[in-house]
């Protein structure tokens, strides 16, 4: 037992066995991720001759995939600057959707509403979303997060699991406690065209059009300006950012309000991608997002993206295969395959807590 | 010699004299109130979570591994007695049943029908394995992922529970769990020299949850003060000085995981009989964070801080919550009831008590030094803080 410890010298290994371990903590992910997608196209070829079906499983998955990177965001924003998994971003993202809903209502969109009509509500109701999920995360952070900044670190990961649970509970007093179908406003399942035999309907031109751009406007903030800057800074070195004249406090809420504007986004879409929402939708996203954040090296913004749509894709594969009831049990075993395996992601580095 | 008059000083401790005075309270507790009582039910569900409640404190108090996954250990307890302990397994043994050491009616009935405490052994051994598996993966991990791996743990054995009734037995026909649909009836405890309990007349249960806490008591208190014990709240303080000073930490963190696991196995299975229900809709994350509330609101690593906690979040949710302030929100205007907002209410609960008495309703003395001095706390991060923590340590 005790040879086993951190500490001790590994045991010296074979030169054989050496290179197979490092072959597997290497690739050994990447094997994992790719079991499902060509197991599947085997057996389409063999039953179908043809891969239609797994194609539009990874088309699906792509454009659900989209959704989840977009929430992948706040949590990889959020870890790499202070270091906290934000488990309460799932139901920032659920009250998005809600906000939402209850948008459409007020300005009056139905399935009747003109394009025009339709287009402007929806772009408002998008900048509504955006700002209420953004304010919500930035609250939540100053309420429960920021009192504990000097506390042991399990306290506000602790308060973040209770803020879920309250988010949770307005979610319900909101649109009660089950699954609340709502006017499936763009038409999303009407394709648009037809490319190899999959069908691209406007709910997934919808989802890539509007994240591509999101992801784009982010990574260019984050890169070129002064506030992004200082976020980098702040995320690499809290005191010497602070001696350089940076303000910490405000930088952390900065980020909160970006992870928080990407949820909101993030809910919009699923909102009209899904045509449901109810209270638990934040508490499966969350945990799938935070599983696309960890895949992607959790810390890394492109990392986070790539995750959430590979991620995207196992689930739509798992849903349409192994059966929906399952793909909860599929996500969290590679949640746990990862973590053990290979914790710094697939693009991440080492992080100091996973190191 | 010392150890003896160490062991003579703990004894003659003012708190095992408030020890007594409680136990002595709880003993005559029951005989104020009609035998099939609500409070009577509210009491022993909140005897069988303190056991829980203490498993937990064992886990995220002492050994500071934060465990959000704990609802496994319920589940697994919970389906050991549902296994071994009703009429589930319809085919066993033919048709015909299986009896083991279980004298009765239950002995021909069909299914598996084991000796309650058989069943009790079996959970503990089938809730440490569990726990050691679900800990063995999370040993090079450190702080907030040990969370979200046990969390995930804890979803896949709910998935399971859920989904098992698909899942055949192989070379039979019974499945894994009956799903949504639930075991029950499960077999009511019968003890050796006593008569099989019954639904209505709470008393033996009572008396058999409180044996059981006393026993979950002394084992922790054994520990505690043990080498285990002092090696788990060395790991906390400072994992890499830990093993520097010798601490082997495989070892000690899987313990840690499979002493607390036990713990819940043997009040899940408790309560699967007490219930007469094993159903997968119990086993879900939000139980986990109701044990954890009880651990919190007590004070983390404190013992007679999780017996209060775990009494008191039972007593607001099974008493308070449904019986008394349940229509308060209809009688002020609002169209729902307070039910609907319990776990609302825990998780604000949790956030409170983070903020404002972080050290819990009855503080174990070293952790209170850690949050107020700042000593101990290896992991913080430091971000914006005064200097105090950083310095405290070095």
């Amino acid at each position: 037992m005790e040879a086993h410890t951190e500490t001790a010298p590994a045991p010296a290994r074979p030169a054989v066995l050496g290179a197979v371990g490092k072959f597997l903590s290497e690739y050994g992910l990447i094997l994992a991720l790719l079991v499902l997608p060509v197991a599947y196209g085997i057996q389409d070829l063999r039953t179908e001759g043809d891969l239609t079906r797994l194609a539009d499983n990874l088309k699906d998955g792509l454009s659900n995939g989209a959704i989840w990177a977009l929430v992948a965001l706040g949590y990889t924003l959020v870890y790499g600057i202070i270091e906290l998994i934000n488990f309460a971003h799932g139901d920032v993202f659920m009250l998005g959707s809600f906000v939402a809903v209850g948008l459409w209502g007020t300005l009056g969109l139905t399935l009747v509403t003109g394009p025009l009509g339709l287009v402007l509500g929806l772009a408002v109701t998008l900048l509504v979303c955006m700002l209420a999920s953004g304010t919500l995360n930035v609250m939540i952070e100053r309420v429960a997060y920021r009192p504990l900044r000097d506390a042991p670190k399990l306290a506000p990961l602790i308060t973040a699991v209770g803020f879920s649970f309250i988010l949770q509970n307005v979610g319900i007093l909101w649109l009660g406690g089950s699954p609340e179908g709502v006017s499936d406003l763009i038409r999303s399942q009407q394709t648009l065209v037809t490319i190899g035999g999959v069908n691209v309907t406007r709910g997934d031109v919808l989802s890539v059009g509007v994240t591509i751009p999101l992801v784009i406007l982010l990574t260019a903030f984050i890169s070129k300006s002064r506030l992004g800057k200082a976020m980098r800074a702040t995320a690499q070195d809290p005191e010497a950012a602070r001696l350089m004249g940076i303000n910490v406090d405000t930088t952390i809420s900065l980020t909160f309000l970006i992870g928080g504007i990407m949820a909101g986004a993030a809910g919009l879409i699923y909102a009209l991608y899904q045509t449901t929402v109810w209270f638990f939708q934040g508490f499966t996203a969350g945990l799938i997002a935070f599983t696309a954040a960890v895949m992607g090296g959790i810390g890394n913004l492109k990392g986070a993206v790539i995750g959430g749509l590979i991620i995207g894709c196992i689930q739509q594969i798992s849903d349409n295969r192994i059966g929906g009831e399952w793909t909860p049990a599929v996500v969290f075993a590679y949640l746990v395959l990862i973590m053990v395996f290979r914790p710094q992601g697939l693009v991440g580095e080492e992080t100091r807590e996973a190191g | 010699m010392t150890a003896v008059a160490d062991r003579l000083n703990r004894l003659s401790h003012p708190n095992l004299v408030i020890a007594l005075v409680f136990l002595g309270a709880a003993l005559v507790f029951p005989f104020f109130l009609d035998s099939g009582a609500t409070q009577m039910q509210t009491a022993v569900q909140a005897l069988a979570y303190v056991a829980m409640a203490l498993g937990l404190n064992l886990i995220v108090g002492f050994a500071g591994l934060l465990d959000l996954g704990y609802v496994a250990f319920f589940a697994l307890g919970a389906y050991t007695m549902g296994w071994l302990g009703s009429g589930f397994f319809a085919g066993a043994g033919g048709g015909e049943g299986v009896a083991i050491l279980v004298t009765g009616p239950a002995a021909d009935l069909p299914g598996v029908h084991a000796n309650f405490l058989l069943i009790v052994v079996a959970a503990i051994v089938v809730t440490t394995i569990a726990g050691m598996l679900i800990g063995l993966p999370t040993l090079r991990l450190r702080g907030d992922y040990i969370a979200i791996v046990t969390l995930a743990f804890g979803e896949i054995v709910g998935r399971i529970a859920i989904n098992g009734d698909q899942i055949g037995l192989p070379g039979t026909a019974e499945s894994l769990t009956a799903g949504r649909q639930g075991i029950t009836p499960v077999d009511k405890i019968k003890l050796p020299f006593l008569d099989q309990f019954q639904a209505l007349d709470l008393r033996p249960w009572y008396f058999v949850a409180l044996a059981m806490v006393v026993l979950v008591l002394i084992v922790n208190f054994q520990l505690r003060d043990s080498r285990l014990g002092r090696a788990w709240v060395a790991m906390r303080e400072d994992e890499v000085a830990a093993v520097s000073m010798g601490v082997p930490l495989v070892k000690t963190k899987l313990l840690a995981y499979g002493t607390g696991a036990a713990f819940g196995g043997v009040s899940g299975a408790f309560l699967a009989s007490f219930l007469n229900t094993v159903n997968a809709d119990q086993f879900q994350f939000s139980f986990s964070i109701f044990i954890l509330a009880m651990v919190i609101l007590g004070g983390l690593a404190s013992i007679w801080g999780s017996v209060v906690g775990a009494i008191a979040l039972a007593i607001i949710n099974f008493y308070l919550i449904p019986d008394v302030f349940n229509d308060v929100p209809s009688k002020i205007g609002l169209d729902f009831d307070l039910t609907e907002l319990s776990f609302g209410i825990f998780g604000f609960l949790l956030v409170i008590m983070m903020v404002l008495r972080p050290q819990g309703l009855i503080p174990e003395r070293r952790r209170r030094l850690e949050l107020t001095e700042g000593i101990g706390t290896g992991d913080t991060t430091g971000v914006g803080g005064p200097e105090t923590v950083v310095e405290a340590r070095g």
